[in-house]
């Protein structure tokens, strides 16, 4: 669709600009502050220009917690992003069975985050949870509690029972906008699934699974409350992903200055890995 | 639909449901049972998690701290959000689409980063422990979401019926309210969907700028555990207790959102 | 001025966040002025005059970082080669 062009439609987005303005500038300003002091106490502060992150770049734990969130990060769109399409794709297009399945996949889009850290702490042990008990009399030696492998895999799959709905109900609403004249065509030309997958049905998702794939992209890599509540980072360091690192910095040391130059490293990670993902995905459609 | 669609997508539900049962059927039990031994369903059905929460006036005011400030949000975000998308969706101005992909950043700064600050800043306003504060902050991450979501709706939407309005005498305000909302009106289903569900779910935020009067019910649910051991019981009960929220929420609006999704434009 | 106390503000960072304005500013006033064109330069995509500006603010920041971090030369000389980037970015990009 053709736009007009406006620029009275300022006014428009003035409200979102200010009610965001707020709760987001004046923060970030204040974090890149902390970011240059030491910190003791509201009065008692002193300028230490880049020291701190000097200290951050260099800091093995930190750097093993960020290759830690790339993986993990990688592991969960990986799993995810397919798995949602292809339940998407097996979900009935009409009807009451329609409407039944939306509401099972948007259930566990609905439990707070914490709760689904405790659905799993519950689940996953071996004493009183049915999976962690399933697989141990499968011979599987499974302990969250103990084993960093165990641990990590509880994580994603966590992650990927909690959000693979979000996924499929968004390329779901995706593949519902392609008209029935595209499959009757291709009918027509007898094209395997597979083709009708790949140039009627995937072009098609391309917006919608934007939005999906930046959404879980910027979320996994804030990852915090389920690991949190599952084992609090452990064992040992396997689930401390950053915002752990950083959550301990700043409340539990009280590191305010630290733990500031450390954060606006991690937004500027995540602000070019999300442009980068965002330019790509939408820059082909003006060609 | 054929039997390797039904049995695909019938495995998935079952994964999705089969935590979520445990759950409800630990709820049921006491902990002695619990801790006793494994069982698909309680031997001895009991009432006294749930009757622990609806007796105690600090665990369910959490529910409704909660409720409220989810709905609040929900309505601030919509307001907002919904000229917002308009203009996004039908008119080209000076930095659009840089301030879109600002809004969009906002997304993705981490909580755990603005913890301070957040706590600083809303103190300072007079806004800590208010519901209105939990609200306005997560109107940082949903108003983007809502403008987004909503965008794609309104583009839908043929710019000729503006138009047709313009011509007919209608203002700008009582065109949007009257003619231009009921089209989308299943967009602000799917819309308000999103919204409940990302503000009902965040706790980082919700728990550092409550202390007492608006305190979530995420932050009650810490209490379970104690000296002696978690209380697994009534963790249980609370956590089936913050996913009925939802359940309700989503049935009532299930045509809208069915419909919204159905549309295929968010 | 009391309740700006909790923000710490330095020099610095002060003077950091008046040149981003400023220079928001005068694109907003550049852009009134003689609205930009997209184009194609050295970069893989085309752009317009703001998301070159964008492009090379971002790099700029990870120039800082990688300097600061890794290498023990003044943070003056990552300054240097971010104008000189911005310059570069903004004319050719």
């Amino acid at each position: 669709m053709s736009k007009t062009k406006n620029n009275k439609a300022w006014f428009l987005v003035l409200p979102v600009f200010a009610l965001v303005a707020f709760s987001a500038i004046i923060p970030l300003m204040t974090v890149v502050n902390y970011s240059l002091q030491d910190i003791f106490d509201a009065s008692t502060r002193y300028f230490v220009g880049i020291e701190w992150y000097q200290m951050i770049l260099n800091d093995s734990r930190l750097q093993d917690s960020l290759l830690r969130q790339f993986i993990f990060s990688g592991c969960v769109l990986l799993i995810e992003i397919p798995l949602g399409i292809l339940v998407a794709l097996m979900m009935p297009k009409a009807g009451k069975w329609s409407v039944v399945c939306l509401l099972v996949l948007s259930l566990p889009l609905l439990v707070p985050l914490n709760v689904v850290g405790t659905i799993w702490q519950i689940f996953g042990r071996a004493d009183i949870g049915l999976f962690g008990w399933a697989l141990n009399s499968l011979g599987i030696d499974y302990n969250y509690a103990a084993n960093p492998m165990d641990a990590w895999f509880t994580v994603l799959l966590m992650d990927v029972w909690h959000w693979t709905s979000l996924i499929a109900l968004l390329s779901f609403s995706g593949l519902r906008a392609i008209p029935d004249a595209y499959y009757q065509a291709a009918s027509i030309d007898r094209a395997s699934n597979w083709a009708i997958f790949r140039f009627i049905q995937l072009p098609k998702l391309k917006s919608v699974l934007l939005i999906g794939v930046l959404l879980r992209f910027m979320d996994s890599f804030m990852i915090y409350t389920e690991p949190f509540v599952l084992t609090g980072g452990g064992p040992g360091n396997s689930t401390t992903f950053l915002s752990q690192s950083l959550t301990k910095m700043a409340i539990g040391q009280f590191d305010i200055g630290p733990a500031g130059a450390f954060s606006i490293i991690y937004f500027l990670i995540i602000l070019l890995v999300s442009w980068l993902f965002y330019t790509a995905m939408t820059h082909n459609d003006n060609k | 639909m054929n039997i390797k669609k039904t049995l695909g997508l019938s495995t998935y539900i079952v994964f999705l449901l089969l935590p979520i049962y445990w759950l409800l059927v630990m709820s049921f039990k006491s902990n002695q049972e619990i801790l006793g031994s494994l069982s698909f369903w309680p031997e001895t059905f009991t009432f006294a998690n749930y009757m622990t929460i609806f007796t105690d006036a600090s665990w369910y005011m959490g529910y409704v701290n909660s409720i409220y400030y989810v709905s609040l949000n929900m309505v601030i975000t919509l307001l907002v959000a919904l000229p917002a998308a308009y203009a996004f969706s039908r008119f080209r101005f000076m930095g659009d689409k840089h301030l879109f992909f600002w809004l969009l950043t906002n997304r993705m700064s981490p909580p755990a980063v603005f913890l301070l600050p957040f706590f600083q800043l809303y103190s300072s306003v007079g806004l800590f422990d208010t519901h209105i504060g939990v609200a306005l902050a997560h109107c940082l991450f949903n108003v983007p979401l809502a403008v987004w979501i909503l965008e794609g709706f309104m583009s839908g939407v043929p710019k000729e019926i503006d138009e047709t309005a313009y011509i007919d005498g209608y203002t700008f305000p009582r065109f949007f309210v009257k003619i231009f909302i009921p089209l989308i009106r299943s967009g602000i289903g799917v819309t308000a969907f999103f919204c409940f569900m990302f503000s009902w779910v965040e706790l980082l935020l919700a728990r550092t700028l409550t202390s007492v009067d608006a305190k979530p019910i995420a932050a009650v649910m810490t209490r379970t555990v104690s000296a002696s051991g978690i209380d697994w019981g009534v963790l249980a009960a609370a956590g089936v207790l913050t996913i009925l929220p939802g359940v309700l929420v989503i049935w009532f609006v299930r045509n809208h959102v069915a419909k919204g999704f159905a549309l295929g434009r968010v | 001025m009391n309740w700006l106390d909790w923000m710490a503000w330095t020099t610095p960072s002060a003077m950091f966040f008046i040149g981003i304005g400023c220079i928001l500013l005068a694109m907003t006033c550049w852009e009134v002025l003689s609205p930009s064109l997209e184009r194609k330069g050295f970069l893989p995509i085309s752009t317009t005059r703001g998301d070159r500006l964008f492009i090379s603010l971002l790099s700029a920041a990870f120039i800082h970082l990688g300097v600061i971090g890794f290498t023990g030369i003044s943070i003056w000389i990552a300054f240097s080669v971010a104008i000189v980037w911005l310059f570069i970015v903004m004319k050719w990009g």
